[in-house]
């Protein structure tokens, strides 16, 4: 067994055991830990694929921002146990029929590959030119055949974003807000004012 | 006899254990150096309030590092009641792993580097990205709202000046045309006009007024990312006691700043690699044409020193001079000021590589 097989299995044997860890585990954050764990080491399974810009932008966007937000929600949350254990009953059926439908098509491809059929194991390789860099030959078909469904993509990412600003902006009245221009346009005599006072008399206002 | 111990090092075995032995090397210089930038950036702040500093272990208090290591090795280690155990120790050893594997892809000379990635630029991007977890853990394992609420400070800082960080960055792979760092810096070879900081070449001076305001706010953000002053609000020690760190003592608190001060000298050393030429001297150097390839590189060596040195000695004068920003303008500059200014320098970086006079 070489190297990149035992790198392999070591990997694979930690994302696997993660995933599962992820549903299993009792405490809300530390599902959380172990799916950043099974990110990461899918991450490390790019790089063994030879498509280490992937694996980077993975953690990246992944790991680095995504599931950083995952984070902040579970430790925020107040999560009930009891109260989530109540409906398990209830949605067990639901859940199994969709757990079923994912393992039979997992099993389907995976019995596919075996016997090398729709999908070979020795498909063409991702990088075509081992010379070119990764994120070269990635940029070449992304942004010449695959344009448009690039900025489709981008414009799915838009409209999610303007969506989740429209949902939460509220301009509610009073509100005291800093200015910097304002402060920076300042000058002494819009500033201050001088006010000759006459004894006995005060400000009126 | 020459050629068996080549072929021995080309083996897997020998391979593995030539790498090994870079590690060992690049980490214990690491840490020699962390001990003395803690000293220096103590130093520096001391001159600046005209006190002394540290003084008194060994000459001139040069070993004051050590005694302070000693000093938390020794401690007792505290565990609050209701921490979570395993997520509390894990969170310091998690944050240090990361600040030390940054150090795989800097390229220290011409050869001298651990791990030649094309993606190098992109692995250190994600490894800061994931130091968060290391914040966030400790914070939250803690089961103190002190703690917490720093580490939701700190992780929220670290997430907004990355993008910013990131959009910098690009600029100067636009420039550069690789994300591999050592072409980064081969690519500014020649003299000082050739740093990115000023333009990359004479060809390219308009740019000038992009890429030096690039590297300003590169200077900035890692003060942000690094969560140093005038940044340090994690660590607000007038109202949130020490941040995320409040629960920690002895060695696990020990990793945090080591991590820390790793992750200072990281972004001193990558300001000078993307912006200050790297391993450059800021001269044309005909004369290294006939030295020796060691005499060459420790030449280069030097060169990467004194810049990192200098990026960090600006780093330290502006913790002792700067004043601490409040959490909304801190954000207000991350979001409403740098991302902005970044985009738009993207935008006009990318438009002089392809419509300028070298397209």
């Amino acid at each position: 067994m070489d190297l990149q097989a035992i790198a392999f299995y070591l990997l694979a044997a930690i994302t696997v055991a993660s995933g599962l860890l992820v549903i299993t585990a009792r405490n809300p954050v530390h599902s959380v830990l172990f799916l950043i764990l099974a990110f990461f080491t899918a991450a490390g399974l790019f790089v063994m694929l030879g498509a280490e810009f992937l694996a980077m932008l993975l953690v990246v966007v992944y790991v680095g921002a995504v599931a950083v937000l995952f984070l902040f929600v579970v430790m925020m949350l107040d999560v009930d146990f009891s109260q989530l254990r109540e409906g398990f009953s209830r949605y067990l059926p639901i859940g199994m029929v969709v757990g079923g439908v994912l393992a039979i098509e997992m099993i389907l491809v995976a019995t596919t590959v075996a016997n090398r059929g729709a999908a070979s194991l020795n498909a063409a390789p991702a990088n075509p030119d081992a010379a070119l860099p990764n994120a070269e030959a990635i940029g070449r078909v992304l942004y010449t055949d695959y344009v448009y469904f690039f900025q489709a993509a981008g414009l799915v990412l838009l409209v999610a974003m303007i969506g989740a600003i429209v949902l939460t902006l509220r301009h509610r009245p009073g509100v005291r807000r800093q200015n910097i221009a304002d402060q920076v346009a300042r000058t002494l005599e819009s500033g201050m004012e001088i006010v000759q006072i006459k004894s006995g008399e005060g400000l009126s206002e | 006899m020459t050629s068996t111990a080549l072929d021995f090092w080309a083996t897997p075995l020998g391979w593995s254990l030539i790498t090994v032995g870079q590690i060992l090397l690049v980490t214990v210089v690491l840490l020699l150096s962390v001990a003395f930038q803690i000293y220096g950036d103590r130093k520096i702040f001391a001159g600046v309030q005209m006190r002394k500093g540290p003084n008194v272990v060994g000459p001139f208090g040069l070993l004051q590092s050590f005694a302070d290591l000693g000093k938390f090795v020794v401690k007792e280690l505290v565990i609050p009641a209701g921490a979570d155990k395993a997520v509390f120790l894990l969170a310091p050893l998690i944050s240090v792993t990361l600040a030390l594997g940054s150090w795989a892809v800097m390229p220290f000379g011409p050869g001298w580097i651990v791990s030649n990635i094309n993606v190098g630029v992109l692995y250190l991007f994600a490894l800061s990205s994931l130091g968060v977890y290391g914040i966030i853990m400790g914070g939250w394992a803690s089961n103190s709202k002190y703690a917490f609420l720093g580490s939701l400070r700190s992780a929220a800082q670290m997430v907004s000046y990355e993008v910013s960080i990131g959009f910098v960055v690009i600029t100067v792979i636009l420039l550069a045309g690789s994300m591999n760092l050592q072409q980064i810096v081969e690519s500014q070879s020649g003299g000082f006009w050739n740093w990115y900081m000023f333009g990359g070449g004479l060809a390219n001076w308009p740019i000038l007024l992009v890429t030096f305001p690039m590297g300003v706010i590169f200077f900035i953000s890692g003060l942000a990312e690094t969560n140093r002053p005038p940044f340090d609000l994690p660590e607000a020690e007038s109202e949130l006691v020490a941040g995320y760190a409040v629960e920690y003592g002895s060695t696990p608190y020990l990793l945090f700043y080591l991590a820390e001060m790793s992750n200072i000298l990281l972004m001193s050393m990558l300001f000078a690699i993307l912006f200050l030429g790297g391993w450059q001297a800021p001269f044309p150097t005909p004369f290294t044409a006939d030295w020796a390839p060691t005499a060459v590189s420790l030449f280069a060596f030097m060169w990467l020193f004194l810049k990192t040195i200098f990026v960090f000695f600006m780093n330290a004068m502006v913790r002792a001079i700067v004043p601490r920003y409040r959490y909304d303008q801190l954000m207000r500059l991350g979001w409403k000021v740098f991302l902005p200014t970044s985009l738009v320098a993207v935008v006009l970086i990318a438009a002089w590589r392809v419509f300028g006079p070298q397209a």
